[in-house]
């Protein structure tokens, strides 16, 4: 057979289409307890469950932002919470047109034999899961591989198995109504140039679509989570344009136009950059058959968390200072973006972390 | 590194481009000596040079076609063939801007301990093949992997080896400046449906890709040239509409939009059929990156075949039927083929041959 097309087939396009709404994209909230607990830390903060309840309302309750804003991905604790009125935090994004996702896997582990390789596992159980997931509001899941590049980097090793975990994360998802993102993360970790990086990233992307296909997953009801095709960190920058010319190219080349949206990963560039290279992206004069958005983490949260602070006296202006981020990601899904969007110095601070661990 | 970039790069994209032109598609007149002898046996025309010449010179001096046609594909023979008044082929075509091609496989051969499958030869010495046919005037090539649908078929192996061949003949092909068309055709014999047919169209054209992009083959500087999905041709026949539906679906789970135009063979569809299902699929409102356009050689040339007999003075009436299908397709391609374009009864007979030997 070719594609599954099982009982939820119908929602699981329409859920995909939806996120993949010009002018939309997901905000990724799902850092885990421990990686929260990095961010706290970083402004002072408690690590502890009222703090990562109030980050989380003061984010789903900025005004203004529903509209930028197709998908939200928790992680496991944040789909049980609830606002400090007690309406839950599904039932608050979906009534304003925000679907909620869900995390789904359980990080990385070495590959024996490699040069520091990894591999994702939470495969376990995961139909099972995913209907509790489903039932409790989610509507779609994410699961991030992580590759790298270097001398002999990334193996053929870790690309199978990376791209395999992907297939069979992804069709399990499917199976248990939830729409999996795809995310094959290739780190930028490394003194290589920008075509080294496009060359990883085509044959990674093959790769990770063939074992799609191998696997019978519905690509409709499919969205890709890559990175952007840069330079190496510890390589001279580029400009937007040339990162939004190699990035559409890579993705030209592999992406089949059955998969409604592109939802890009930040990895390690400041909010800015993410923005303006998101914009060039789509102002970019080659045809895309796919929509070309944000799956932002630290590139929307990174100024709001400083002007938080952890304070209630700060929220009003936090959450002003998110909204600045989302329409300025917004815009840019349109290629509308003029620049700028704040004069915050923490927009433009590189989020680079050498050797980060999720 | 990504995909090859030799010395022919922009070359290779440009021509691959022009093919895909809309309005515009193939002339598939590469019929090797053996195969035109059976078209000639049909019509009591005796299989000799200047029976082969005349044929070929009829359909190149069509009036009014040059502008339904952007390539031929033809046979060795062909390629340095002259027109009565001394005139080479490929000079007569590339001034009126339809490109000239070569077929450059050496057809197909037994895989062992298959049922039956295929593999196909043609790899040795083809570079220095096509740098002969780059002086002789061709700019693209085609080679035709051939694979069917059965119980077990197509196997894993068949699968890879066609797939693995066709990405040899491509990267040769480029660097040596000649645009390969990749032509993986999947045979309708068979009592099959047409949901088993899409399902291997898709398997095989993903294996297909992969192999591309392992290859390192340029995909800009490439065409496709598959089968359309239907049913087997044992099987109850089914509308161009569903026709157009499964088809396009199957190239938009598989086809980067990297690759300019898909131009489809026509197997053992009739003139008309061939020409309605072409149609239905530019009518279909689903986004295609890629021109879908004709690569035919039974269906453009069987009615102009009866019409001229091998008689000069049948030559006038078989141009006219011949640019009656061409015009017919040019418009398919544009979605504006209103149907019944000939009256001609050979223009509905079934070209299907149980079996067929190319």
């Amino acid at each position: 057979m070719s594609a599954f097309v099982g009982k939820y087939a119908d929602e699981l396009i329409k859920t995909a289409k939806y996120i993949a709404t010009p002018g939309k994209g997901i905000l990724a909230a799902d850092e885990s307890t421990g990686t929260i607990g990095k961010r706290f830390a970083s402004i002072n903060v408690e690590n502890n469950e009222s703090n990562r309840q109030a980050l989380r309302e003061l984010l789903f309750t900025s005004p203004g932002t529903f509209p930028c804003l197709s998908g939200v991905i928790l992680f496991e604790e944040t789909l049980y919470q609830k606002t400090s009125e007690g309406k839950p935090f599904v039932d608050l994004l979906m009534e304003n047109g925000v679907i909620p996702g869900i995390k789904v896997d359980k990080g990385v582990v070495d590959l024996a034999g490699t040069n520091g390789e990894t591999t994702t596992q939470g495969l376990d159980s995961l139909g099972t899961r995913c209907q509790e997931y489903y039932k409790a509001g989610a509507r779609f899941a994410k699961w991030r591989a992580v590759l790298k590049i270097g001398a002999t980097e990334p193996s053929e090793l870790s690309i199978q198995e990376n791209a395999k975990g992907l297939a069979r994360y992804a069709i399990i998802c499917q199976e248990n109504g939830l729409v999996p993102i795809v995310e094959p993360e290739i780190l930028t970790d490394g003194n290589h140039d920008i075509k080294k990086c496009a060359a990883v990233t085509e044959t990674v992307l093959a790769a990770v679509y063939k074992a799609l296909n191998d696997h019978h997953v519905l690509l409709e009801g499919t969205l890709l989570k890559p990175n952007m095709v840069t330079p190496g960190s510890d390589s001279a920058k580029v400009t937007p344009e040339v990162i939004a010319e190699y990035t559409v190219t890579a993705l030209r080349r592999t992406v089949p136009p059955a998969v409604p949206g592109i939802v890009f990963l930040s990895g390690g560039q400041s909010e800015e950059e993410a923005t303006l290279n998101l914009n060039a992206m789509n102002k970019l004069a080659v045809l895309k058959p796919w929509t070309l958005t944000f799956s932002f983490g630290r590139a929307l949260q990174q100024s709001t968390l400083k002007a938080w602070a952890g304070k209630t006296e700060n929220v009003a202006k936090a959450q002003a200072t998110f909204l600045t981020r989302c329409k300025a990601n917004s815009d840019a899904t349109l290629g509308k973006y003029t620049g700028g969007a704040s004069g915050d110095s923490a927009a433009s601070e590189s989020l680079y972390v050498k050797g980060y661990k999720y």
